[in-house]
């Protein structure tokens, strides 16, 4: 059985990632569990994360979840979304709260208001809305979805890793940002692959059966 | 770069979309779940439901509703109406919602905002403007904020207070013209781009859509970052592949 803990902290709704997952993986055996326990024992690990990063790390801490992350992004075939992502480095500017450290960068939030689009128009913060994610390489979690394939992002601060290889795929909004890591079981995004539609479903595929 | 959105707008009365929908081939038409995997298919980049429920006993079915559409459909989700209390925020998300939008609540209570914005993260809250002009010809424009669907007028300038929710936590602003909400005559373009110059955060431009035209207006003349529209995609005059490909042809980024 192909089980999966999508990890709930209490940081919004996780309902869309399960339900996502459902629809691409229907036989899997989908857990949203605040268990660590249930986390440790998944097959796979999804760490969702939605709103302020200062938040998300207390309740991890809180609920005794930031071993069995930690442990699971050592380990398992791990999914981090938007904050998911985030919280994988050593700091963020969002509160100048500490994230776990798995990766060496920090997370800096957009320029913005400074920030003008090619076109000369000003960009708008939060980043909200569909945007072009450029394949830095391969990978068994981009397979099947187009370089340059559209994402949908909603966030007003990027990951900044230390080591410019760590990244995945790249974007574009005023800043060349990181849009995704990965490294040996490890795979992170800023954006929502829950709510991108066909592309973002074909990521959620991806992972369900990727074997790192 | 980031696309421009196009989004299509649901009136949604006691769990039934409402106002004609006209898709061929559609078995319901007043099935929302049936109507958002249609805009879905059809490339919208979000979607808005707007509950005009009136009676209050009905007012949970559009949780139910949204569970539904959330199950089906892996796109941005926007509801509005009838939101008073932090608590009806968080049912809403917990339901599916990505999104929950306040109109009359945060003119009568702006804390509304900020306490949202501060529990659930500003990307989920947007503020619906109804603005209709109040200056005469000729004097510099100005804009009213209205409420209870328009019928309230409550003395705040419409560009200060997209200007004053911004600071209070607001993600995005739905701007509604009044003055052209159904008229099929385009967006209030100066009003439009008087408030998406004021703020930094997203502005959808809503209301007087009747042409494909109207809706690369209100990026380009506009400024607004995403459009909403109802009628001319509910009646069968264009899907929203049609005005992607027209936004397209215009030099609009659209995905």
């Amino acid at each position: 059985m192909n089980t999966v803990a999508i990890v709930d902290y209490g940081m919004g709704n996780l309902r869309s990632v399960a339900k996502a997952i459902e629809h691409v993986a229907p036989e899997a055996c989908i857990l949203v569990t605040h268990d660590p326990a249930a986390v440790a024992a998944a097959d796979r690990v999804v760490v969702p994360g939605q709103g302020a990063m200062p938040d998300c790390m207390r309740e991890l801490e809180m609920r005794g979840l930031r071993g069995a992350v930690v442990a699971a992004a050592a380990a398992k075939p791990f999914l981090g979304i938007c904050i998911g992502l985030q919280m994988l480095f050593e700091s963020s500017e969002e509160g100048n709260v500490s994230g776990l450290g798995i990766f060496p960068g920090n997370v800096r939030r957009f320029p913005a208001p400074a920030m003008v689009g090619a076109d000369g128009t000003r960009l708008k913060v939060p980043h909200m809305g569909w945007n072009q994610v450029r394949q830095s390489r391969e990978h068994a979690l981009w397979q099947g979805i187009a370089d340059l394939e559209r994402f949908y992002f909603v966030h007003s601060y990027y990951v900044v890793p230390d080591d410019p290889g760590l990244a995945a795929g790249r974007t574009n909004y005023g800043v060349d940002f990181t849009a995704a890591v990965a490294q040996d079981n490890i795979f992170a995004v800023q954006f929502h692959p829950e709510k991108s539609a066909q592309a973002g479903l074909a990521l959620l595929g991806n992972f369900m059966r990727w074997k790192p | 770069m980031l696309a421009k959105r196009i989004i299509p707008c649901l009136d949604v009365n006691a769990g039934r979309v409402v106002k004609g929908v006209n898709f061929i081939g559609l078995r319901d038409a007043g099935d929302p779940v049936e109507i958002a995997r249609r805009y879905d298919a059809q490339g919208a980049d979000e979607l808005t439901f707007l509950d005009i429920t009136a009676s209050s006993d009905d007012r949970d079915i559009i949780l139910h509703v949204v569970e539904q559409v959330a199950e089906q459909v892996f796109i941005p989700l926007t509801v509005g109406g009838g939101i008073r209390a932090v608590e009806d925020v968080r049912r809403l998300l917990n339901a599916g919602a990505d999104k929950v939008s306040m109109n009359t609540a945060a003119v009568q209570n702006p804390q509304l905002v900020a306490d949202a914005s501060g529990k659930v993260g500003s990307q989920c809250i947007v503020v619906a403007i109804d603005a209709k002009r109040v200056s005469a010809d000729g004097e510099t424009p100005r804009w009213e904020v209205f409420t209870h669907g328009g019928r309230k007028p409550t003395g705040l300038d419409a560009v200060s207070w997209a200007q004053r929710v911004q600071a209070l936590g607001a993600g995005e602003i739905l701007l509604t013209s009044m003055d052209r909400d159904g008229t099929k005559i385009g967006f209030d373009i100066p009003l439009t781009r008087a408030v998406a110059d004021a703020i930094d955060i997203p502005v959808i431009a809503s209301g007087g859509v009747g042409t494909l035209a109207h809706l690369a207006d209100g990026v380009s003349e506009g400024h607004a970052d995403a459009v909403l529209a109802a009628s001319i995609f509910h009646y069968g005059e264009h899907t929203v592949g049609e005005a992607k490909a027209f936004m397209r042809a215009r030099g609009i980024e659209v995905r």
